[in-house]
């Protein structure tokens, strides 16, 4: 019910974006978004409303945090270029 | 370009799997999650399997739809039987009220329609002369998406059915009730991406559990659980943000003025656990013309007890996993569900009967 997915930014409308959602042309109403955002930003959607601007540094950032967690308590690395089972845009 | 990240990467979630382990307690530890969609995402890529021996993992009141009382559903059919149209998530179509669910209603000629947005429902009311009721339910996340179209000058036949909740006063109230040992909370990363950490904070200081706001990525639900398990081997318990990507310390300061512009905190309750004081919202005074429970008159049957058998109360207050219930999977499926929690597709039961004894990541 809380499910919120990322969408790319097309346009920044008045009230509204264009967003990218998924593969999908729509719009998100912007009105309780708390960022200013621009095409080519990605946005957090739930039900319809922009909730959370995305940055892909703050992606990044997220999995410097695990590999520092896990650095700490040496578990053993390293995980450069690790293979995945699935590519997972920044959400 | 298209940022992409492993946020399910096996590499990763094994040496997460390994902090977990080397981090693992000696004596039993409870962790409760309230969120549908970490429910999903642990039990759909079998996370449960990196924990150690001695940790639980358990699903509380996360699902809305689940802890949505029956008679706030009977109360959406009887409005619907005075000829209104009511609009409501796909999701509560199939929950039961007291005496049937909004689908069964629709298939004796109510007229309830399912939306993807509370703008839709307001977009409704704006084509039709008839009355048109949103039957608005969901918690911190959602609930600034219903204050959004009361804010934006709706028409007279519009109104609210609302029967939005607050997480934090629900995950305190689980703290009190009796032998229900909860040692930590992992926080549900969207309500947080409103509230923000600092929504925990008011009564995080006499509680002293560790709360940690998780993302829904396995990645990220291993490493909140990671960093659940580092503050208790450290004696601490604070708020701690493991999802930080889409989590700031204050949330969303706009979404949350939508919030306050409209609803004020008030009593609910809650579907399994009771009522829970300040728990939910009810609209403010200067919207009150658009609260269809003013508005609409009606007669609602008397609510149904307790289901004989069914462990959703257990199952919502975090007490038992659906395993623990006789009518799992036997009376009770997805198919012919008895309880909310097998209904919802975000409760523990729909999703332990999906997804369960997945392999791991």
């Amino acid at each position: 019910m809380c499910l919120a997915a990322p969408a790319r930014v097309l346009e920044v409308q008045e009230g509204q974006l264009v967003v990218d959602y998924g593969g999908v042309r729509t719009t998100a109403r912007s009105d309780a978004l708390a960022e200013d955002v621009s095409p080519g930003d990605y946005v957090l959607i739930h039900t319809g409303f922009a909730i959370r601007r995305l940055s892909p540094e703050d992606g990044e950032e997220t999995l410097r945090l695990f590999d520092e967690l896990t650095a700490s308590l040496s578990v053993e690395g390293p995980v450069e270029d690790a293979p995945s089972s699935r590519q997972d845009t920044v959400q | 370009m298209t940022p992409s990240f492993h946020f399910a990467d096996p590499v990763r979630a094994r040496q997460l799997g390994d902090a977990i382990r080397i981090l693992a307690p000696a004596e039993p530890f409870k962790i409760v999650h309230v969120c549908g969609t970490h429910e999903m995402a642990i039990t759909r890529n079998g996370l449960r399997r990196f924990l150690p021996e001695t940790v639980d993992l358990l699903e509380g009141p996360g699902c809305p739809v689940c802890v949505t009382p029956a008679s706030h559903i009977d109360h959406a059919i009887a409005i619907a039987k005075t000829g209104a149209i009511v609009c409501s998530f796909g999701d509560m179509m199939r929950v039961p009220g007291s005496e049937c669910s909004l689908d069964e209603a629709r298939s004796r000629g109510a007229d309830i329609r399912t939306v993807l947005s509370a703008s839709d429902a307001l977009s409704l009311a704006r084509e039709t002369n008839r009355q048109v009721v949103f039957f608005a339910v969901g918690f911190e996340t959602t609930t600034p998406m219903t204050a959004a179209i009361l804010l934006e000058d709706p028409p007279a036949n519009f109104s609210v059915l609302a029967s939005h909740k607050q997480v934090p006063q629900a995950m305190a109230a689980l703290l009190d009730l009796p032998e229900n040992r909860i040692g930590a909370y992992l926080a549900p990363g969207h309500v947080s991406t409103i509230i923000g950490t600092e929504g925990y904070q008011p009564w995080l200081e006499t509680r002293h559990v560790p709360i940690v706001v998780g993302g829904f990525e396995p990645l990220d639900i291993l490493y909140a659980i990671a960093l659940i398990l580092r503050q208790h081997r450290d004696r601490i318990a604070k708020v701690e943000n493991g999802y930080p990507r889409a989590v700031a310390a204050e949330g969303n300061p706009v979404a949350r003025a939508l919030l306050e512009a409209v609803f004020e905190p008030a009593d609910a309750a809650w579907r399994g656990v009771g009522t829970i004081p300040g728990s939910g919202y009810r609209l403010r005074s200067e919207f009150a013309s658009f609260d269809a429970r003013q508005r609409f008159a009606v007669d609602l049957p008397p609510e149904q007890g307790e289901i004989p058998g069914c462990r959703c109360p257990d199952v919502l207050t975090a007490r038992a996993v659906p395993l623990d219930c006789p009518l799992f999977s036997t009376t009770c499926t997805p198919l012919t569900p008895v309880g909310p929690c097998m209904v919802g597709s975000e409760g523990a039961c729909s999703i332990w009967f999906r997804y369960g004894g997945r392999e791991t990541l």
